[in-house]
């Protein structure tokens, strides 16, 4: 075969040897019958049980926010005085409680893909058959799941520490905070994506989040100081649901939609 | 229908164009040898083949169908430079979740059969993190042959394993072979390689320099490939 | 041609800014003649050509994606550039104005807020954009930011307008009523197109820079991969 020109001629491997077949030690050569194809959505499980799986082996990620969270109810006892009976607390609850989650899930964000790049695990997952909008919905589900888990412990050491009452109006604050975490979510994993094969990955995510996360964050924040001064959601505040619910629904869609450009080089 | 269709293939990175009109056919029960020096496009053009990477002019076919099917991808197994498991699970739970992911009917049977394959049954349910390198490899073997790949494409394979490895990817290749698997690897480790193929492709500066049977030559004297098709 | 298209576009920026200069300050009638007044005629078109600079980039962007083609990337690079630029105009002028106005160098008002929530989206953007060498990779992941940065710029545009407001209402007539007289918001919309060719401008040069970076770094990846 003669020497390729510039540009590369056409080659063909044809046929040819074939390597002896060694003698197999005694192997159930037997394969199962047809693979079947999972669900977009039972893929999407497979991947955020195995980032739950190995999460909560290790704790890092979990211990590593509450405390955060924690430190920074810490601090903004010395912004203010707590004790002083003329601050009404409720007024600053919001903004101190979606701060605080806001900062501390940051930290599961980070670690979501970083994950991934350990032993090169993202290569397999990206060459296995499952859908890059799967492995990101995945992904995202198990963040869910941790910054949902972090945020409802640090919801109840807040209640304790700033004497709020949380009970009033529970059904709804549930519903903010599944809202909002999912908010945080979808872009926290998106970006964590984005920035993942990136050097400066830990300070990059952070600064293009937050400006993101403005919106939801802003309405949030504005929901639970209602809601925790015993206000509940009516027609006046009834727009900043709408916020979130559309923040979600969109960003959602263009997450999974989106993401194999980000994932397939 | 070839097992493996390389059509015109281009890479460009920025203005780079890292690989240059590939063209390859491979045909169903061969082993290729990818051959070249670093940065020459080998590992590139793997990814391509492995769905990992889109490549920016050009198609690659695999049983005539595109390489990012979802279909195609489940023929695929691909060994990369890292071994792709996860140090926090379990060697069970590590095949388990990709013969999931892989939507295997019976992933746990798979991954026990695997497991006793590998050498690695005794320490089905030991954490990844503990295992030694060359458990590790062999854990990594395992996970692709899981899902009983006809298309294996290896990334320099003997650079990453140790022996006993080496030893289990033989047999899984040999296994691959009878019933009409194609095996793509790419390699500096001349002597390993050109024993294992039956073909050989040589990349030189993101061109195809040399395609076609392994032949004597190259076994008795390894340099002789790259003199005869090599640039200086 | 494209040389000569830059040039004119310049003359043409150049000129415009000045023909309104003069008639911002010797045409209009007396109560425009105030420094309050005038500076509205930068801030606002700065705002409107910084926002038709991140809905443009989204638009190469989306091409870029289509097509793979790495001039649309250029012009993305440039025009996300080039309208941070304008906002940071805006943005400096909404201070002076709230100084001069309301005393303070910065009020928390929706307008000025959601600019500069913008502006730090796209600063995050053009960050991103250094962090990633190659050049192919950075196209795909700043068109993707940038997709979700234009469509996130509705979000945060009208949730700081619903949050409670200090700003004057709007200016310009074409948004409910505005607060102008007859005949003095014109020179808006000239300073708007002065503005646009000033902007055209410095996307051209900044392609042609991203262009040649492009080849100085596929020049060094041939010298180191040969």
């Amino acid at each position: 075969m003669a020497k390729a020109e510039r540009g590369g001629a056409g080659f063909s491997l044809q046929g040819g040897l074939q390597p002896t077949p060694q003698p197999m030690p005694a192997l159930n050569p037997q394969l199962p019958a047809e693979p079947h194809s999972p669900s977009f959505f039972r893929q999407a499980l497979t991947i955020a049980a195995k980032d739950l799986r190995s999460e909560l082996r290790t704790k890092e990620a979990l211990n590593a926010s509450l405390a955060f969270s924690v430190v920074i109810f810490l601090l903004f006892s010395f912004a203010f005085d707590p004790g002083n009976l003329d601050i009404d607390i409720n007024e600053f609850s919001g903004g101190l409680l979606w701060l605080a989650f806001a900062f501390a899930g940051a930290l599961s964000l980070n670690r979501s893909f970083a994950r991934e790049l350990q032993n090169d695990c993202l290569d397999a997952l990206v060459a296995s058959p499952a859908p890059p909008g799967a492995l990101f919905l995945g992904k995202a589900l198990a963040n869910f799941a941790l910054i949902l888990a972090v945020e409802i412990i640090s919801l109840g050491v807040f209640a304790v520490m700033y004497n709020v009452h949380i009970q009033p109006q529970l059904g709804w604050l549930i519903v903010v905070m599944l809202m909002t975490t999912w908010a945080i979510t979808v872009i926290g994993t998106a970006f964590s994506a984005l920035t993942v094969n990136l050097r400066m990955r830990e300070l990059m995510l952070p600064i293009l989040t937050y400006p993101f996360l403005i919106p939801p964050l802003m309405a949030a924040i504005l929901l639970t100081t209602d809601l925790l001064g015993g206000k509940p959601i009516s027609a006046d505040n009834m727009i900043w649901v709408r916020v979130l619910v559309a923040f979600d629904v969109i960003f959602s869609l263009l997450a999974v939609v989106f993401i194999d450009i980000v994932l397939v080089g | 229908m070839n097992a493996l269709e390389v059509e015109s293939v281009w890479k460009y990175y920025g203005d780079f164009p890292a690989l240059r009109d590939i063209k390859l056919n491979v045909e169903a029960g061969s082993t290729v040898a990818l051959l070249g020096r670093n940065g020459a496009g080998k590992t590139t053009l793997l990814r391509i083949l492995a769905g990992l990477s889109k490549p920016s002019k050009g198609k690659v076919r695999v049983k005539g169908a595109d390489a990012r099917l979802e279909s195609t991808r489940r023929r695929i197994g691909v060994l990369g430079h890292g071994i792709s498991l996860y140090d926090e699970l379990s060697a069970n739970e590590n095949l388990l979740l990709f013969g999931r992911l892989y939507g295997l009917p019976d992933p746990a049977r798979r991954a026990a059969e695997m497991l006793d394959r590998t050498g690695l049954d005794r320490v089905r349910d030991g954490l990844v993190r503990e295992f030694s390198r060359g458990m590790r490899q062999r854990l990594a073997v395992a996970r692709v042959f899981m899902h009983d790949p006809d298309l294996l494409l290896l990334d320099e394979p003997f650079t990453a394993l140790d022996d006993r490895a080496i030893g289990v990817l033989h047999t899984l290749i040999a296994e691959i072979h009878q019933k009409g698997g194609t095996v793509v690897m790419s390699t500096h480790q001349l002597r390993e390689a050109l024993e294992l193929a039956t073909h050989v492709a040589l990349i030189q500066r993101g061109q195809l320099a040399f395609a076609g049977e392994r032949n004597q030559e190259m076994l008795q004297d390894t340099g002789w490939l790259y003199r005869t098709y090599g640039e200086s | 041609m494209r040389e000569k298209i830059t040039y004119v576009l310049a003359i043409a920026g150049i000129a415009l800014v000045t023909w309104n200069l003069y008639k911002i300050f010797f045409v209009l009638p007396p109560e425009a003649n105030v420094a309050a007044y005038q500076i509205v005629y930068f801030h606002v078109p700065a705002a409107i050509t910084a926002f038709t600079g991140f809905f443009v980039a989204l638009i190469a962007s989306g091409l870029y994606l289509a097509t793979g083609d790495l001039k649309f990337d250029a012009f993305a690079a440039g025009i996300t550039e080039v309208a941070v630029a304008f906002a940071s105009v805006n943005l400096a002028t909404g201070m002076i104005w709230a100084r001069y106005a309301w005393g303070i160098w910065w009020a928390w008002d929706a307008r000025l807020t959601s600019m500069l929530t913008c502006w730090l989206m796209y600063a995050g953007y053009l960050i991103l954009r250094r962090a990633v060498d190659e050049p192919t990779q950075r196209a795909k992941l700043s068109a993707f930011l940038s997709i979700f940065g234009c469509v996130n710029v509705a979000f945060v545009y009208k949730s700081i307008e619903w949050f409670r407001t200090q700003h004057p209402a709007p200016v310009l007539s074409v948004r409910q009523g505005g607060g102008m007289g007859p005949g003095m918001e014109a020179p808006i919309y000239w300073n708007y197109l002065a503005m646009l060719c000033i902007a055209t401008v410095l996307v051209i040069v900044r392609m042609r820079q991203e262009g040649v970076s492009r080849e100085i770094d596929s020049l060094r990846r041939m010298a180191h991969a040969y």
